[in-house]
């Protein structure tokens, strides 16, 4: 059998805040969580990029980029995406969809998720 | 470190990180780097070989240095005015776009350093150092990799010249960990002669560079003698490669990425071709041959190529002794941007050219393609020697440098970081 870590529930922050301001990034204990609030769903992912462990949660949040196409399958040059939003990492760019936590080129690279929930107003995670 | 507000519990053990931005703290833009130090090569020496900090921001005491008076003032007028840290340089578009509109937030580092003492950019050089585990790392001027190209070749020896007496006289004195590749003008090849006897003996010179992306055959035989003089020297010869958006095969390319995964391993390709096909090697047998930044995927692509070519039509490579492939596992690779997708292939490509002696970690650091020393300890094919080789101990015997360790401790470093991001 093996030793396995008791998970922890940590109160990282208030509902009503994370709506506010979609994004806030904390250290729980020596733990790096980014804490997402958009399309009214909560999402929490570590804040360890799988390109090269940095701090994906700390970059920009952006629109999602998508090529636009127009008339004769033409390019109608680059476009942000009207709802879909992005995690940038700010150590070399990688993106990831801020709801599903997948890279747009390539779905197998994705985010780790942390277990979130809300109760009484509270965003906890258990990690 | 700021304390989350609003929170019932937890409070003391939880705290917010903030955004990381060209503001940040080195240090804390790199405390992952940091951990994975303390978790994976906090023991290992570690000497990166390509780096360039921002001297963009000191670009005015470049420019002080002119030892030509009237470029001197031309190049202070352009300072003060519209020109600003790119006066006197011939700046492509493609350097703008190098963060992707912000996307890649440490990109265009202005490094906060009130309060500290010394030179800025030693400052903010020993954090960056700090932050990755760096015993050693070599420095080199970002905004002057195009510099070949330049209409003026004046324009590039005085700045050639400038900078090599700001690094040696105002950089590398301040820190022994900071070591310099002399710039050499390559436009005017008696200048860098001269630059090479000048220079040659010099403690924190370790080696010589020329910028790749020019239109110069290496084997011309204006360098010869400065050739001789570099091989004399036993100091080793880098080729810095970089991109040209002007150049009218990349002018064809319409995003950034394009034009950068292509011309960077497009200029050193064309460079080794001419080196090996015209017999430099056997012309300059102990001239060390460094290739930097063009990653490593061309390398068993150019191997293959001229191995082919040269085994149908001899008659045209008549001073090889040895197939290309073969010179070229005799010459230096640096590792950024290692192409890291496919492991089968890069384990290949590693065995291709001797990785374990031939190949030299670096940073690259703060551009935004910079790779982390982890790239190369995370790599699971590598064996722990060929590990450390790679990070250092191939550049301490290429360069000459001691392999006494020069670096705190990453968990001194973790505690001694503003935390804030
Ligand atoms: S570590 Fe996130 S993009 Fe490289």
């Amino acid at each position: 059998m093996s030793a396995t870590k008791q998970k922890r529930d940590f109160v990282v922050a208030q509902l009503e805040d994370l709506k506010e301001r979609e994004r806030i990034v904390v250290d729980a204990d020596g733990t790096e969580v980014g804490l997402y609030f958009y399309a009214d769903k909560v999402r929490a992912w570590s804040n360890v990029c799988p390109h090269s462990g940095g701090p994906v949660c700390q970059g920009k949040m952006m629109p999602r980029t998508v090529q636009l196409v127009v008339g004769d399958r033409k390019s109608g040059g680059p476009g942000f995406h009207p709802t879909d939003r992005n995690i940038v990492c700010p150590w070399h760019g990688f993106e990831f969809d801020v709801l599903t936590g997948k890279h747009p080129a390539d779905q197998r690279v994705g985010l780790r998720s942390v277990p979130v929930r809300v109760e009484d107003g509270e965003v906890i995670i258990s990690i | 470190m700021s304390q989350m507000t609003g929170l019932k519990s937890d409070e003391g053990l939880v705290r917010e990180l903030a955004e990381i931005s060209g503001r940040t703290d080195t240090r804390d833009v790199l405390a992952h780097a940091t951990k994975q130090a303390k978790e994976k090569f906090d023991d290992y020496f570690i000497v990166d070989i390509d780096a360039h900090v921002s001297e963009d921001q000191f670009w005015g005491e470049v420019l002080e240095l002119i030892d030509n008076d009237v470029w001197k003032q031309i190049g202070m007028d352009q300072f003060d005015k519209f020109a600003g840290n790119n006066a006197l340089l011939n700046i492509s578009p493609g350097l703008s776009h190098q963060s992707v509109g912000g996307r890649i937030g440490h990109q265009g580092r202005k490094e906060p350093v009130e309060g500290t003492e010394g030179h800025p950019f030693v400052t903010a050089a020993k954090r960056g150092m700090d932050a990755m585990g760096l015993d050693y790392q070599v420095v080199f001027p970002s905004a002057m990799l195009l510099l070949g190209m330049h209409p003026q070749e004046e324009i590039e020896v005085v700045l050639g010249r400038a900078f090599n007496r700001w690094l040696t006289e105002v950089i590398l004195p301040k820190n022994p960990r900071l070591k310099g590749m002399l710039y050499l003008p390559y436009n005017t090849p008696e200048v860098c002669e001269e630059l090479v006897e000048k220079y040659a003996d010099h403690p924190g010179i370790i080696g010589y560079t020329v910028c790749s992306t020019r239109n110069n055959p290496v084997h011309s035989d204006v360098y010869t003698r400065l050739y001789s003089l570099i091989e004399e020297s036993g100091k080793p010869l880098a080729f810095h490669s970089g991109y040209h958006w002007g150049d009218p095969s990349f002018a064809q390319l319409n995003r950034f990425l394009s034009m950068h995964a292509l011309s960077f391993t497009h200029y050193n390709q064309i460079h080794v071709t001419n080196w090996i096909i015209n017999a430099m090697p056997e012309r300059f047998p102990k001239i060390k041959m460094i290739w930097v930044e063009s990653g490593l995927a061309w390398i068993p692509f150019l191997m293959q190529r001229l191995d082919h070519e040269v085994l149908m039509r001899p008659s045209e490579a008549p001073g090889l002794t040895k197939l290309p492939s073969e010179y070229m596992k005799e010459m230096y690779y640096s590792t950024q941007p290692m192409e890291r997708n496919n492991m089968e292939l890069l384990e290949a490509t590693m065995k291709a050219f001797n990785a374990e002696t031939q190949l030299l970690y670096s940073s690259d650091w703060p551009h935004w393609d910079w790779d982390s020393p982890s790239t190369i300890t995370d790599l699971p094919f590598l064996s722990e020697q060929a590990k450390r080789n790679i990070l250092g101990l191939n550049a301490a015997r290429v360069f000459n440098l001691p392999t006494d360790r020069m670096k705190p401790s990453a968990e001194q470093v973790l505690q001694e970081r503003p935390g804030i991001s």
